[in-house]
């Protein structure tokens, strides 16, 4: 066991996994010498060497493209998109080709490939740097997508997704890349995909969020709790798709109420489709609506406006407490 | 523009004539004839409703089989929508060329060893595709060649440049055709781009490119032959612009030709037709007759026949099935929609 930071964590998966199958490629704009803008790869070219951990010409779609034709040939490539906003130059060969792939070949071909993005605001990036795009893949059958919170999370899901012999797009918060650590093994272990977690057990409210989004909705239940006596039970998604109903239902029949945070705006992320899946399971078990705390409908933010936009301790606290009033 | 044979099928360059056999000549010749035979009865089975998607081929016969017959079985092969021909001769069954056609799952269920990809929807998305499975060869240090098509108005994409680029970053065996028919749908070439040449693009890789009459099928094989050593040698990707025409629509789905094409330049290309010309060559070598002929066209008419008699025999698709096919493990909720389907 070591402490890791989450971007510490994730160079540990790639590089676990680069050991361990010699069909994982890692390429990517700057992954290769420089060791990737956010030093993610850091290492990994000198111990593998160029044949395995490369640089691009700088063209996503080119990039998306080089991936799905590698996968046709079975290896397995990790393909690093910059930054999460620049995904629309790549949007046809992720969601037009490689999550078509199996279907379209009725499985004679697959995509085992693993898109890495940073993204995710509070840190002052420029524009379409920090846009919380993930909605656009959830709308996109044949793809999965994992949003891990933490290093341990981090790690073992990141494992798990190179392993999936389906193409899995795996989002890193930049807030979260070093902002806390955390004991993590330094060999390889998997996490499951499409399964929550409980991350605080409450009974009186059920908060869904994903993403930097959980730290938030931590924050905000233990003042909650110390100032109201109230409990707030925080899952964490992990996999926005496909969605664990599962857990989410087992809590809010336990709570009767649930709200839904994210820091997507209103009419993107995976709210949405996580109140329309609670109204189709669980309606008889509410006391109240379901409601939802996102960001407003606007594009992304101004770097210098950006902590009043996004959801904050207060708003989300805010969101608690109307949610157990209705 | 590289040319071996003139209209009238006289040897006009005798340098790059390709070192053929008899036999090899012949079958060119057979799979010439026998597509513009598949290719009318597809355009009469269309209308019939027997076949559904359909995008005619009469015209471009030289430059789909002259570049497909320079490949070997194990090159990959990456076919926009229009180079079922080239897939087909590549190994995929007629009859799943019928399914794909139709709209059927098991059009697209290569048989193994099959080197060819679906025909590809998305213009340009084959070029950067055919870049990675280019790029696998290399890593692999196998010899094999990714070929993949584009038409015309497809180099205007900005798949069609990365994909060319990225090809020519890690010089990695790949060849691209542009089968240059003049028109995208209803546009001319020339409002695509300004180049001259659509061949000169490939400065813009930095990558070496050819232009070939593409109604002469030995200069298509000539040109791609080169360019397929080249890549196997580990000399890196080449483009080539293969100048053809396609008599018919654009596709079966109402496309009507007469409005933007004149009667003059539709009679023109008709003289160059790639077939008239091959088969002046050849009986001029004595190497093919009217029985020769007449033997291809019944022998493509059963093949046709039998390849829509075994479509028609598929099973029916089902939606579990296709819920089946969209990962190797459902996901409960996948799994919750398939249960609604089954009876």
């Amino acid at each position: 066991m070591a402490q890791m930071t989450m971007i510490q964590a994730i160079t540990s998966a790639l590089d676990n996994e680069l050991a361990r199958d010699p069909s994982v490629l890692l390429f990517g704009e700057d992954v290769g010498q420089s060791g990737g803008v956010f030093r993610a790869t850091d290492g990994l070219q000198k111990k593998y060497g160029d044949q395995r951990v490369f640089d691009t010409p700088l063209a996503e779609s080119g990039i998306a493209g080089l991936a799905t034709g590698l996968a046709l040939q079975g290896f397995r490539p990790i393909a690093e998109i910059q930054f999460f906003g620049f995904v629309f130059e790549a949007m046809d060969e992720i969601a037009g080709q490689a999550a078509r792939m199996r279907f379209r070949s009725g499985g004679r071909y697959t995509s085992p490939i693993v898109y890495r993005a940073p993204f995710g605001g509070g840190v002052k990036t420029p524009e379409m740097h920090a846009d919380s795009l993930e909605g656009l893949l959830l709308q996109t059958p044949g793809l999965k997508v994992v949003i891990p919170s933490n290093p341990y999370d981090a790690k073992g899901l990141l494992i798990s997704a190179i392993r999936d012999n389906d193409p899995v797009f795996f989002l890193e918060h930049m807030k979260l890349y070093r902002s806390m650590r955390a004991e993590v093994p330094e060999e390889a272990y998997t996490l499951p995909l499409g399964k929550a977690a409980v991350v605080r057990p409450g009974k009186d409210l059920t908060v869904v969020a994903y993403g930097a989004m959980v730290h938030t909705a931590l924050k905000a239940a233990d003042q909650w709790s110390k100032q109201k006596g109230v409990e707030a039970e925080i899952i964490d998604l992990r996999t926005i798709s496909p969605i664990d109903i599962e857990t989410i239902i087992e809590s809010v029949k336990k709570t009767n109420r649930a709200v839904v945070l994210q820091e997507a705006q209103r009419t993107a992320g995976a709210a949405a489709e996580i109140v329309a899946q609670i109204n189709e399971h669980a309606l008889y078990h509410l006391e109240g609506p379901v409601k939802r705390i996102t960001a407003p409908d606007t594009v992304y933010p101004y770097a210098q406006i950006e902590e009043e936009w996004l959801p904050s301790t207060e708003r989300v606290l805010t969101g608690f407490e109307a949610a157990l009033a209705l | 523009m590289l040319q071996i044979l003139d209209v009238d099928g006289h040897v006009v360059n005798e340098e790059q004539l390709p070192k053929l056999s008899h036999e090899e000549l012949r079958a060119m010749m057979r799979k010439m004839v026998f597509t513009r035979i598949w290719d009318q009865r597809a355009i009469k089975l269309t209308r019939q409703g027997r076949l559904g998607f359909y995008a005619p081929v009469a015209g471009q016969e030289a430059s789909m089989i002259g570049s497909e017959a320079a490949t070997l079985k194990e090159d990959f092969l990456l076919p926009s929508y229009r180079d079922v021909p080239q897939a087909v001769w590549h190994g995929w069954p007629m009859y799943q060329a019928f399914l794909y056609s139709r709209g059927h799952v098991h059009g697209g269920q290569m048989p193994e060893g099959v080197n060819v990809l679906m025909p590809q929807i998305i213009i340009g998305a084959q070029i950067v595709q055919a870049a990675g499975v280019a790029l696998a060869f290399k890593l692999r240090r196998e010899n094999r060649v990714a070929i993949t098509y584009i038409g015309d108005g497809g180099t205007s994409q900005g798949d069609f440049y990365e994909g060319i680029n990225f090809a020519g970053a890690y010089q990695a065996p790949a060849v691209f055709i542009i089968q240059n028919n003049q028109f995208a749908i209803s546009v001319p070439v020339h409002l695509q781009t300004a180049a001259e040449t659509l061949a000169q693009k490939a400065a813009a890789a930095g990558i070496p490119s050819e232009r070939v009459d593409g109604m002469d099928v030995l200069a298509v094989y000539s040109a791609t032959k080169r360019a397929v050593e080249r890549a196997r040698a580990g000399e890196g990707p080449t483009l080539i612009e293969s100048m053809t025409f396609r008599f018919g629509p654009h596709t079966m789905s109402g496309d009507d030709p007469t409005r933007y094409r004149s009667k003059e330049l539709e009679e023109a290309w008709q003289k160059r037709d790639p077939l008239v010309r091959f088969r002046s060559y050849l009986e001029g070598q004595n190497l093919w007759s009217q029985a020769d002929e007449e033997a291809v066209i019944e022998e493509a008419k059963t093949a046709v026949n039998e390849a829509l008699a075994k479509a028609d025999a598929q099973p029916k698709m089902t939606v579990p099935e296709l819920i089946d096919a969209m990962f190797e493990q459902l996901p409960d909720d996948l799994r919750a929609q398939r249960a609604e389907f089954v009876k």
